[in-house]
């Protein structure tokens, strides 16, 4: 599979501030990627390198094979981006917004019911951004992202605010994005999302790359006491090894119908990144 | 082009949503019409206010105008968005211009059936309000640049707008303002105006508005290279 992204000792400092260190990742077509860490670890720094909209001070940032610092036309025009700020024009209303980007990327303007409609935004499609909620920007902001069939789609955030059920919504937008090619860079500090979505994550803490690799791979990875936790219907826990040697307590546990759940000791995402940093995710970096 | 086209539609239905900026077009036409029909004062020149209200709507409306749709999208970061989206920055620079120069152009022309010029009076009119309105874009794109927010752009606007505005008038009342006057481009576009019905506008005015339009130009380009529309 070719590569969407390329990064390699990437390096960016603001000032004396160095918010990027060494940075080596890689991102294949098709695949979707999470960058995961705290406010400030660099995760919107390293996505602005990406699009063209930051230089980096050392190192090789590549999208699609050809270097970052010099993304012409023809290469914008494969990429999709919501930025944290969302960039919308308040006195418009959404469709309006989406209107004009239509006009823009001169794409058909028929898409865009249909668009509204997959992010939740159809109801709201005569009214004001002025008027809209920051989750609902959120969502439009998005719907600008998926105006044009870009071949990569760069999003900060965009289940951040969101309630639950939207949020499942946007995962499966993503989720056919994926299914129709396009590459998603995504950064988030919602482990849930990242290890329900992302082929690849990447852990970053502090402007480095702490691990990186597929979510279910980093956990099984970490999970060192290879233990099952069963919670029997009267309450008391069994630890078991996870092995042969538990197939028999097991076995007579569910004969004699007393199992109530069944877990692995194996950590999550956060876990993982606490013990490799001692901080959590959604803390400021 | 196209893109331009864009950002110019976009602009009209924006604009019209944006009442602060709105009224800026209305306002001088709309005086302009009321004092030319109930002030009649013995000795007045013929059409002083046609010439007073254009030049002054010449110096402040597509000035402060300007400043602040580039300031605001800048501030916003809907600039942002569009420069990633391919638009060039000359592009949107000149569908916004191209918006506010037209719409300027119309409330100039409500100012000319005012002044109630002949065909070829009234288009020597419009053609000098249309050189004027150009200067004053300019300068109003410099400060746009220029600022990082609308409260800034305006804050810059603001004093520029009534030098260039103010200064016509000043200048009739006083010899050393009308000394310092003389060399800006809307003491020289008011003097112009005051030419239109004899058809005979003086080469040295307009060398001095091509002058402060160069002016112009120079500190939007440094402006452009300093702070860029990021």
């Amino acid at each position: 599979m070719k590569e969407a992204v390329t990064v390699e000792n990437l390096s960016v400092s603001f000032s004396d501030i160095r918010v990027l260190r060494q940075i080596t990742c890689k991102v294949e077509e098709g695949e979707i990627f999470g960058l995961l860490g705290p406010s400030g670890a660099g995760k919107t720094t390293l996505a602005k390198v990406l699009t063209g909209q930051l230089v980096q001070n050392g190192g090789v940032a590549k999208l699609f094979g050809k270097d970052t610092r010099k993304l012409g036309t023809k290469e914008r025009e494969q990429i999709g981006i919501m930025m944290d700020c969302f960039g919308l024009y308040d006195r418009l209303s959404v469709y309006d917004n989406l209107a004009f980007y239509a006009d823009i990327y001169r794409v058909p303007k028929s898409r865009i019911w249909g668009i509204l409609k997959s992010i939740g935004l159809e109801q709201a499609g005569k009214t004001a951004v002025q008027k809209l909620s920051k989750g609902m920007k959120s969502r439009l902001s998005l719907a600008r992202a998926l105006m044009r069939d870009a071949k990569i789609l760069f999003l900060d955030e965009p289940t951040c605010g969101l309630d639950p059920v939207t949020a499942r919504e946007i995962h499966a937008v993503l989720e056919e994005q994926r299914r129709k090619g396009t590459t998603v860079f995504l950064t988030t500090h919602n482990m849930y999302e990242a290890h329900k979505l992302c082929d690849h994550v990447a852990l970053l803490h502090e402007g480095v790359i702490v691990e990186y690799g597929n979510p279910a791979k980093i956990c099984g990875k970490y999970n060192r006491l290879q233990k099952l936790l069963v919670t029997l219907k009267d309450g008391k826990t069994v630890v078991l090894e996870n092995g042969s040697s538990a197939a028999l307590p097991m076995k007579e546990y569910l004969e004699a119908e007393r199992v109530e759940t069944v877990h692995s000791t194996e950590p999550t995402l956060e876990d993982v990144f606490v013990e490799l940093t001692g901080k959590e995710l959604g803390a400021d970096a | 082009m196209h893109n331009l086209i864009a950002v110019f539609k976009k602009q009209c239905k924006d604009t019209f949503k944006n009442k602060t900026v709105f009224i800026q077009f209305i306002l001088f036409p709309a005086l302009t019409l009321l004092m030319n029909q109930t002030v009649k004062i013995e000795g007045m020149p013929k059409n002083f206010f046609v010439n007073l209200f254009a030049t002054m709507y010449i110096g402040m409306a597509p000035l402060t105008c300007m400043a602040a749709v580039v300031a605001e999208e800048k501030e916003n970061n809907t600039l942002r968005v569009l420069l990633l989206s391919n638009v060039k920055p000359h592009e949107f620079l000149g569908g916004v211009g191209s918006y506010i120069w037209l719409l300027c152009m119309l409330g100039a022309a409500v100012i000319c059936a005012a002044g109630n010029y002949g065909l070829r009076t009234g288009l020597v009119f419009m053609a000098v309000t249309a050189v004027g309105i150009l200067a004053s874009l300019l300068i109003g794109a410099a400060i746009g640049t220029f600022s990082r927010t609308q409260m800034m752009a305006t804050s810059i606007a603001l004093p520029v707008m009534m030098f260039f505005s103010f200064l016509p008038m000043l200048s009739m009342f006083n010899e050393t303002v009308a000394g310092i006057a003389r060399f800006t481009y809307s003491e020289q576009i008011g003097k112009m105006l005051g030419q239109v019905p004899s058809l005979r506008l003086g080469m040295d005015s307009a060398g001095i508005v091509a002058v402060n339009m160069l002016v112009f130009a120079v500190l939007f380009a440094a402006a452009y290279q300093k702070c860029g529309l990021e």
